[in-house]
């Protein structure tokens, strides 16, 4: 079957189905289960309503559960199991020894470890830049949108669009990378970018610093723009140059939210797959954990080293994670 | 902020013009990639996108004399053009080491009575004593400059052509086909769970909460593996259905957060009201709920489509990588790798497969930026 019709189906299956369900759930409960009449009408009533939100949930909770939080329990196994013929064999850690000991895995973490550090700084404070100078002029909504525009485009088509921009052709001839071509109009040779280490990591980070930006600056005009007015005026009054206003007031108001952006971009960089695999695959020294994941489970067949790699980010991920329902949980009493 | 003092700087005109560089830097990438897409292949490997409304100069191929030849007056004469179209021939020679030695209406004298001719329009008149029947003709290195020109054929091609493209249309409709269900089915189920968790009373209502909070930055890296395992063991394998349940099930934390942050601060009379008057939890969901909801409703769509139109990860996972069902993400990979140096057909497939989320974007940015703020700010 075409799978576009298949496609339609599903909706139309999908959509009907999850009407039907929780229309007739509720039916059933109201009307056979706990029906709202006869001499236990006010007990049938509380009951029916005791039921109901469990009712509204259940797809939600059983969608949750099955691919969400069953995956992390069944990823652990996977990771200190070794795959045999005709099963599992319980290996213990050595699936995490023999990753620490493979130096692909180390070039990974160390890549890694510097996206972290690069791509959340540079995406905030670009973002940041951007969202305090268009917050001035009268066309800043439009300069907001086209910097914001690239959050549209898939890493993948990101790549195409900067590998354009890092190619290289031989010396002597035109040079159709912009970046070759701002070389050698200085005089110098053209490189092939995507090779040089350590260069050629920081050649990917700043696809992705590219693609975040607008949404910092989204975020943090955001919050800018619901600074009280009166504290910069009084700061003014005061003397302060706009440099310490910015610093000095702005700033640190706004840095609750600069944490959220920072901490929002971590997760999507511990995450970033698509740019290694479609810009040099981990090659030239660029790999990244989620590409290194991506070989050993699906290239190298190898379940028990690719799980212990994911395992390493959802360590590097639970901080967030527990800091987030922290502060949920903070929020809401 | 215009009415504060102070604020009207002297360097308003900075102001604008670190912006216009900023937007510049940021839109640069892009329409490089949308420039190039209308450019021949040559074109692109030639001279850089941003010379594309120039008159290009550039040296040219070897090209080799052909023609019919005429026998006049005691010698043979081949007539003809080297280069089709409006090209201006600057400089021109008949080898590689010096490729530039005579000028446009010049006559090269070629050895063994042969002589040829180029012209400023790129004709050619090659003369030769003897027939040239049975022999290699000369090759000739033109330096000519060609106006600039745009071209829909790189569309034509990767659209129509099996070959180029490899199939850039039916992976357009394999990404469709993914991501159109992949963005209703969550939305129903996650806008119940959003009601239940914003306006309901029930033990563990804030134990939930918290989960969805966690699960929202669970890494799907971990879910391959166990889910490519489930799907096959209750036997749907690989295909859409895994796909459609493998993004559901991701974007649920999303989608039951913003919708429930929305739904907890729709006002509660209006639900009390309603629930005075007889209505049920079901009614006031359907009737009352969901239509207030529509911004957080469109805020959540957009976010899914464009991640599921988008993604890579997990399409390349469930749905498989063999011809037939690679979506456009993967088939762009693909491409890099194969046909990496034919700019031609990548600008251009990599804007047919971005040309969709930038006409979402720009349509329902509101909604996109609405989304965001709720998402993230505290």
């Amino acid at each position: 079957m075409n799978p576009a019709v298949l496609g339609l189906i599903t909706i139309i299956l999908g959509v009907g189905g999850c009407i039907g369900y929780f229309w007739s759930s509720n039916f059933v409960l109201d009307r056979f289960i706990f029906p709202p009449r006869g001499p236990n009408a006010g007990r049938n009533i509380n009951r029916a309503n005791a039921i109901r939100p469990w009712l509204f949930l259940g797809p939600a909770v059983i969608a949750l559960g099955l691919y969400l939080a069953y995956p992390v329990v069944a990823t652990f196994w996977y990771s200190i199991h070794e795959r045999v013929p005709g099963g599992l064999e319980f290996v213990g850690l050595k699936n995490y020894s023999e990753m620490f000991a493979e130096a692909k895995f180390r070039e990974a973490i160390l890549n890694n470890m510097l996206w972290l550090i690069v791509v959340p700084g540079a995406s905030t404070a670009f973002g940041l830049l951007a969202a305090q100078l268009t917050d001035r002029i009268s066309w800043g909504n439009f300069a907001k949108s086209l910097i914001f525009m690239p959050m549209a485009i898939s890493f993948v088509g990101a790549s195409v669009i900067w590998k354009l921009i890092y190619d290289a052709r031989p010396e002597g001839t035109g040079q159709i990378g912009v970046l070759n071509a701002v070389v050698t109009w200085f005089g110098g040779e053209p490189q092939q970018w995507l090779t040089i280490q350590p260069w050629n990591s920081f050649m990917l980070m700043a696809v992705l610093i590219w693609i975040q930006t607008g949404f910092a600056m989204v975020i943090l005009g955001a919050a800018l723009r619901g600074i009280p007015e009166e504290t910069v005026e009084a700061a003014i009054l005061d003397g302060a140059s706009p440099w310490q206003v910015f610093f000095k007031i702005k700033v640190p108001q706004i840095m609750p939210t600069i944490v959220v952006v920072w901490t929002t971009i971590t997760l999507v960089v511990l995450k970033v797959f698509d740019i290694v695999l479609a810009m040099t695959n981990g090659q030239w020294e660029t790999q990244v954990l989620a590409n290194y994941m991506y070989d050993k489970l699906f290239r190298s067949f190898d379940w028990g080293v690719g799980s212990a790699a994911a395992m390493i980010i959802m360590l590097l991920v639970s901080p967030i994670l527990v800091w987030n329902v922290y502060s949920a949980r903070k929020e809401m009493r | 902020m215009d009415n504060i003092a102070g604020t009207k700087s002297s360097l308003t005109w900075a102001v604008h013009i670190s912006v216009v560089i900023l937007v510049a830097l940021w839109l640069f990438p892009t329409v490089g990639l949308f420039v190039s897409s209308f450019r021949t292949g040559d074109q692109i490997s030639s001279s850089g996108w941003w010379q594309a409304l120039s008159t290009q100069q550039a040296q040219l191929p070897a090209i080799r004399v052909e023609g019919d030849e005429t026998p006049t007056g005691g010698a043979f004469v081949i007539e003809g053009e080297l280069i089709a179209g409006d090209n201006t021939v600057s400089a021109w020679g008949t080898s590689s080491r010096a490729p530039q030695a005579y000028e446009p209406g010049d006559t090269a004298d070629l050895g063994d009575g042969q002589t040829l001719l180029i012209n400023e329009d790129a004709t050619f008149v090659l003369t030769s004593s003897e027939t040239t029947e049975g022999t290699r003709l000369p090759r000739v290195f033109l330096t000519a400059s060609s106006p600039p020109e745009f071209t829909l054929d790189n569309y034509r091609e990767v659209l129509t052509s099996s070959t180029a493209g490899a199939g850039i249309l039916q992976s357009f409709i394999n990404t469709l086909t993914v991501s159109i269900p992949a963005t209703v089915i969550p939305i129903l189920i996650a806008a119940f769970a959003a009601y239940a968790l914003a306006w309901m009373e029930f033990p563990g209502r804030a134990l939930l909460i918290a989960a969805v909070v966690g699960l929202l930055v669970v890494p799907l890296q971990l879910a391959l593996i166990p889910l490519l395992q489930f799907h096959n063991t209750i036997g749907i394998g690989k295909g859409y259905l895994g796909v459609w349940m493998a993004h559901t099930g991701f974007g649920l934390p999303l989608a039951i957060y913003l919708l429930r942050n929305y739904m907890v601060g729709l006002p509660r009379d209006i639900i009390e009201n309603a629930k005075v008057d007889g209505a049920s939890d079901f009614q006031i969901f359907v009737k009352i709920i969901l239509p207030l909801s529509f911004p957080a409703l469109a805020s959540f769509a957009i976010f899914q489509f464009l991640w599921t139109w988008n993604d890579l990860l997990v399409a390349l996972v469930f749905l498989g990588a063999d011809d037939e069902s690679l979506v456009l993400t993967g088939r762009l990979v693909n491409l890099l790798g194969s046909r990496g140096g034919e700019w031609e057909i990548l600008a251009t497939s990599a804007f047919i497969s971005i040309a969709v989320p930038l006409v979402v974007f720009f349509a329902m940015q509101r909604y996109l930026v609405r989304g965001l703020l709720a998402g993230s700010v505290k």
